[in-house]
């Protein structure tokens, strides 16, 4: 039962990870980058070249897919999304499309769509206690998520960097008017996403290790699930819901069936958003007439 | 008035051309496989083709007339097509006529899928913009997990459903399976043709098409245009909208029991949120709101990859670029002024030229 817990936070720990780099996103670009789980496939592939190929140590190799990612982030949003700021979000979201498209088979041509065993990046001892073991992968995940957590709400309430976001994702008008540098604010926003999305791809090819160009479509659309679940445009939603969409999966995998847990989290996010359509901690807005 | 009576003789040009396009198509493909110009994988394409244009014109139905973004339209399509091989299965020996069986099939296919809109839509349309998006992408990945398990069998005391597996169906002898869970359904009688496909393409065009022009269909596009306004007008927004949603529901049951019964098999899987995505693609490429550019892009698309066979491994990620390159043209208005301009030009030209 706790054990359960506890795989089910760490899970959730991922999905928040990820649904942090959506809500952001969509916070300030009012946009679903759907490439978001591919970014998150690049990561595990970055991470895993440096490491097995060559033979770089766990951190170094961290970092390197960290670097990557976040360069991937910024040039795709140059290439593919900042000329299309003023489109319809139809566009947008076709265009994010093409990209998620682009990564993936761009992944299934220099990788191959071989499964790879990604190496074990955490060589920790579990903790015993009692009869529960958890794994360190468990415990490095949480303390990530957590720290990520913290390191992000101080950044967005302290920083001036942060507090722009804020001001763009209320009011871009109002934002440039103070003299904001709004398409920076939006790289900036995008490059700390895709960041996000490599210390996420570690984490998850860490807990589930094999890796397929296909490996980030899924946790992707559930860590977005996740964010819409938590309020879309909210950080501390898109932590909480990412949590507790995991705590559901594991729970529903051990008590209910495997093959529907998918089926069941869905279920569990429908009913959410049909009592509370703006998720549990999104703001209601008013509507002008 | 004389102005009014204009504007409706345009709409009914439009829509004999779209008929018209349709025909031209049957036809020239009847001719190019009648004298054997027909390369057996574009043969193999011409009822997935019809069963997509299906697709991306009753999705054009949700997003272009009624302005709602759905994600999930492949979850319909999947409810049709298991729908339609159970139905095609166990009437097998009731309809010995194939024909009629398929219509019976495509029939049951549109009447199953089209409660599941109701069952979806009646939810889902109290949410807007991408609440509904995220919503209907949840129903198509629910709708695909539980067909995942579904298993269906038949004897002769009737149909026996399972969630589990194969031995609790507790068929008795001379029984038989017809869906097996992630197999999906094996074994399935082509009973699709070319010439139904057609047929069903026309119907759903000739439905859109003056359901547009009706009073509800009016009534949907002011919801679109504004829906505050029209609230204020005493529009019964959520009727409307599930209207618009279930009809279209419908038109992707059929569409998928056409396309499964093309197929000996057909697995879930196949119905998954790239499929939805893909429809979406064709809507959005064709044109929001624009019934035939929907049925070209439809057509082109699926064609498309078998086009850049010759790319072989690259044709994926060439796809993947047309896309975006597609995408930010059109959106650009500088491009788009300049192939305007250039396009306009050309035909000047030509015109002077009297040719």
């Amino acid at each position: 039962m706790l054990s359960y817990f506890i795989n089910g936070i760490s899970l959730g720990s991922v999905y928040a990870i990820i649904a942090l780099g959506y809500t952001m996103v969509y916070g300030i670009a009012k946009m679903l980058n759907f490439a978001h789980g591919d970014v998150i496939m690049i990561g595990g592939y970055m991470a895993f070249c440096s490491s097995a190929y060559l033979g770089w140590p766990v951190i170094p190799s961290v970092l390197f897919a960290i670097v990557v990612c976040t360069m991937l982030g910024i040039v795709i949003e140059r290439l593919a999304y900042k000329p299309l700021r003023d489109a319809s979000s139809l566009a947008v979201l076709i265009t994010a499309i093409g990209v998620s498209y682009f990564l993936q088979n761009a992944a299934l041509l220099i990788w191959s769509s071989n499964p790879k065993a990604f190496p074990n990046m955490v060589n920790l001892p579990g903790i015993v206690i009692g009869d529960i073991q958890i794994s360190s992968v468990a415990i490095v995940t949480i303390i990530a998520c957590i720290v990520i957590m913290i390191a992000l709400t101080a950044f967005t309430t302290r920083t001036k960097l942060g507090k722009a976001m804020r001001a763009v994702s209320e009011d871009k008008g109002a934002a440039q008017l103070m003299g904001i540098n709004v398409n920076a604010t939006i790289s900036m926003t995008f490059a700390i996403g895709s960041g996000l999305a490599a210390i996420a791809g570690v984490l998850l090819c860490s807990a589930y290790p094999t890796l397929m160009p296909t490996t980030g479509a899924m946790p992707g659309i559930k860590a977005f699930t996740a964010a819409v679940f938590g309020g879309i445009g909210s950080i501390p939603g898109a932590m909480l819901g990412g949590i507790l969409l995991g705590i559901i999966e594991i729970f529903a995998k051990a008590y209910i069936s495997t093959q529907l847990s998918d089926a069941i989290v869905f279920a569990v996010l429908i009913i959410v958003l049909i009592v509370k359509p703006t998720g549990l901690l999104g703001k209601k807005q008013a509507e002008k007439v | 008035m004389e102005n009014q009576k204009k504007k409706v003789s345009k709409q009914t040009r439009a829509s004999f051309i779209n008929y018209g396009i349709v025909i031209a198509f049957f036809i020239i493909f009847q001719i190019l496989s009648a004298t054997g110009n027909l390369g057996s994988s574009l043969k193999g394409q011409l009822i997935p083709i019809c069963s997509y244009v299906i697709m991306a014109l009753s999705l054009n139905l949700v997003v272009g007339i009624s302005g709602e973004l759905s994600l999930g339209h492949a979850g319909f399509m999947s409810v049709g097509a298991f729908t339609g091989v159970v139905a095609a299965n166990s009437l097998s020996s009731a309809v010995p006529n194939g024909l009629i069986r398929l219509i019976l099939a495509l029939i049951i296919g549109a009447f199953v899928a089209a409660l599941a809109g109701i069952v979806i839509g009646i939810p889902v349309l109290r949410l807007r913009g991408d609440y509904l998006a995220i919503v209907t992408l949840a129903f198509g990945e629910i709708i695909k997990n539980v067909l995942n398990c579904l298993y269906v069998g038949i004897d002769k005391n009737g149909l026996h459903f399972s969630l589990k597996d194969e031995a609790s169906l507790h068929l008795e002898a001379g029984g038989r399976t017809i869906l097996s869970g992630p197999m999906g359904a094996l074994g399935i009688t082509k009973l699709s043709t070319f010439f139904i496909g057609i047929i069903l393409i026309l119907l759903v065009l000739f439905y859109i098409q003056n359901f547009v022009n009706s009073r509800p269909g009016r009534a949907i596009a002011a919801i679109r245009d504004n829906r505050i306004a029209a609230e204020a007008c005493g529009i019964p927004v959520t009727k409307y909208k599930l209207m618009a949603f279930v009809t279209s529901a419908a038109m992707a049951g059929s569409a998928g029991a056409l396309y499964a019964l093309n197929f000996s098999t057909v697995v879930p899987k196949k119905f998954d949120f790239n499929t939805s995505i893909l429809v979406l693609v064709f809507v959005v490429l064709g044109g929001i709101g624009n019934l035939r550019g929907s049925i070209i892009a439809a057509a082109l698309l699926t064609v498309l990859p078998e086009l850049l066979r010759q790319f072989r491994d690259y044709r994926m990620l060439v796809y993947a670029i047309v896309l975006i390159l597609v995408m930010l043209i059109t959106n650009n208005e500088k491009a788009m002024f300049f192939i305007n301009s250039h396009v306009k030009s050309i035909a000047r030209k030509l015109r002077k030229e009297g040719v």
